[in-house]
């Protein structure tokens, strides 16, 4: 087994994560310049196509923002490395903070340190699923802090019914205007209780932009809640616009019956991610 | 309508800006976030002169990723960070230190609009995320003024540029304001939301 080799690809997923965007958030974005009728918004498409083409081409950051790194791990119970996988990532972030590099990110909320190199307590932050089999699938998510800012948990009175989650989503999307860098990715989650339907909207922005919810009642009110908020007008950069949303993604737990936990969950334009795969034989494959 | 604008430049020109203007800059812009800016206004109040005259140069709220090479720097990304932040003590730095362009992300509120109409300027917004864009467009680090005391992000960058931009002026110095201008036709839209919703 090759420690090296395991932490090599977590960096490799990193460095593809901060600087080439994904296939389908590009696919997005092109899509929406296509449609976008706002001369100021088209201007906002066309620098955000073109920088994602610089970074790609010059394979460096997209964003001086380079966010937290954040990790979610579904991990098979029969895989051999179940123990080591957060020391890789430990190491990996250190490692992809000086090759890529990365901003130093991580700050301690009492003294103001910044050790430097994107760790701290509980930094970088590891999600873990266990699920059935012997591989591990490891993604990263390097989340900015602009966007991050405006996520926010409402607990609405279960009266409400989705007609009130669909209210408080856009009035709340609407009402960030052009802070969270749109186009976003707006991720829902609903139920299970405050802390649970913010992982889940969180867990909706892993999805690709195009996936729909597999329940029908679930896929329709994601395509509703994107039309909805598409016609606000606010546009890419919140300069005027067809295109404020690229996608809305809703995850869904039971609730319980005096609550209705909703937390929204945005994600910038560069919504960068990737992910490892490490099979038992202790083989890797990046996939972006 | 499209400028391209070499720095430095005179009032009267800027003057002449209005909302929904485009800009490429050609020369010199500094950056400055918060402490920047605090450590900016307290040298002048001690009547200490400054290492850069920056009514010369374009203000830029950016907190890039800079790499040492060799003895010179390496811009890898620098995007602009949320202006609204500086709204606190923007009016004073602009009418202290008079530079004729801010460039930021989101947008400023009323103090930042009237110095900008005192002064003759313009905030410009830059697109969010564009970090490597906007690094291309740096032709090099001119200097860098207290990266010891404030650290990489919240240090004075004094930048090169050539063709930077699409800047988008949305704060021009006649009171134009594109946020404002929008928020008419975002309320209405809303109504037309949620009527959809209830109906």
């Amino acid at each position: 087994m090759d420690e090296v080799k395991v932490q090599s690809a977590l960096v490799e997923a990193m460095r593809i994560a901060a600087t080439q965007l994904p296939g389908d958030v590009v696919g997005a974005l092109r899509a929406a310049r296509e449609r976008e009728t706002s001369p100021l918004g088209a201007a906002q498409l066309d620098a955000i196509l073109e920088n994602v083409d610089v970074a790609r081409d010059g394979s460096i950051p997209m964003c001086q923002d380079t966010g937290i790194q954040t990790f979610f791990v579904e991990a098979g119970t029969d895989s051999p490395f179940l123990g080591r996988v957060k020391g890789w990532i430990d190491r990996a972030v250190v490692e992809a903070t000086a090759a890529i590099p990365l901003r130093p990110n991580t700050v301690d909320p009492f003294s103001g340190e910044n050790p430097g190199d994107n760790t701290g307590r509980y930094m970088p932050f590891v999600n873990w699923e266990i699920v059935d089999g012997d591989e591990i699938r490891i993604t990263v998510l390097p989340k900015g802090g602009g966007s991050e800012n405006m996520s926010t948990v409402k607990m609405l009175p279960p009266g409400v019914g989705l007609k009130g989650i669909q209210r408080a989503v856009v009035e709340h999307v609407v009402s960030c205007q052009g802070k969270p860098c749109p186009p976003t990715i707006v991720g829902v989650g609903i139920g299970g209780g405050a802390d649970i339907a913010l992982k889940l909207g969180k867990k909706a922005i892993l999805r690709d932009i195009g996936s729909a919810h597999p329940e029908p009642a679930i896929a329709a009110f994601e395509r509703e809640l994107l039309e909805l908020i598409n016609l606000s007008g606010v546009g890419p950069m919140g300069v005027g616009g067809a295109t404020t949303s690229l996608a809305v993604h809703v995850e869904v737990a039971h609730r319980h019956p005096a609550s209705l936990p909703l937390g929204i969950l945005i994600q910038c334009w560069a919504d960068r991610r990737a992910r490892v795969r490490l099979l038992a034989d202790g083989t890797t494959e990046v996939n972006r | 309508m499209k400028h391209e604008l070499t720095l430095p430049i005179d009032e009267t020109m800027v003057r002449e800006l209005r909302v929904g203007d485009i800009l490429y800059l050609t020369g010199q812009v500094f950056t400055a976030r918060d402490e920047a800016h605090h450590r900016m206004l307290e040298a002048h109040e001690n009547g200490e002169s400054l290492p850069f005259d920056p009514s010369q140069m374009a203000l830029f709220h950016c907190g890039p990723v800079v790499r040492k090479a060799g003895d010179s720097w390496e811009v890898i990304a620098a995007g602009p960070t949320t202006s609204i932040r500086m709204e606190l003590f923007e009016d004073r730095f602009l009418e202290t230190f008079r530079p004729p362009i801010v460039i930021g992300k989101g947008g400023m509120a009323e103090r930042t609009q009237s110095a900008l109409e005192k002064v003759g300027a313009v905030y410009t917004h830059y697109t969010g995320g564009a970090g490597a864009l906007a690094a291309e467009r740096i032709e090099r680090v001119e200097a860098v003024h207290w990266l010891d005391e404030l650290g990489m992000p919240e240090a004075a960058w004094i930048f090169a540029v050539r063709d930077f931009g699409p800047l988008l002026v949305t704060m021009d110095s006649t009171g134009g304001n594109l946020y404002k201008d929008l928020e008419p036709t975002i309320a209405e839209n809303m109504k037309t939301i949620l009527a959809r919703i209830e109906g």
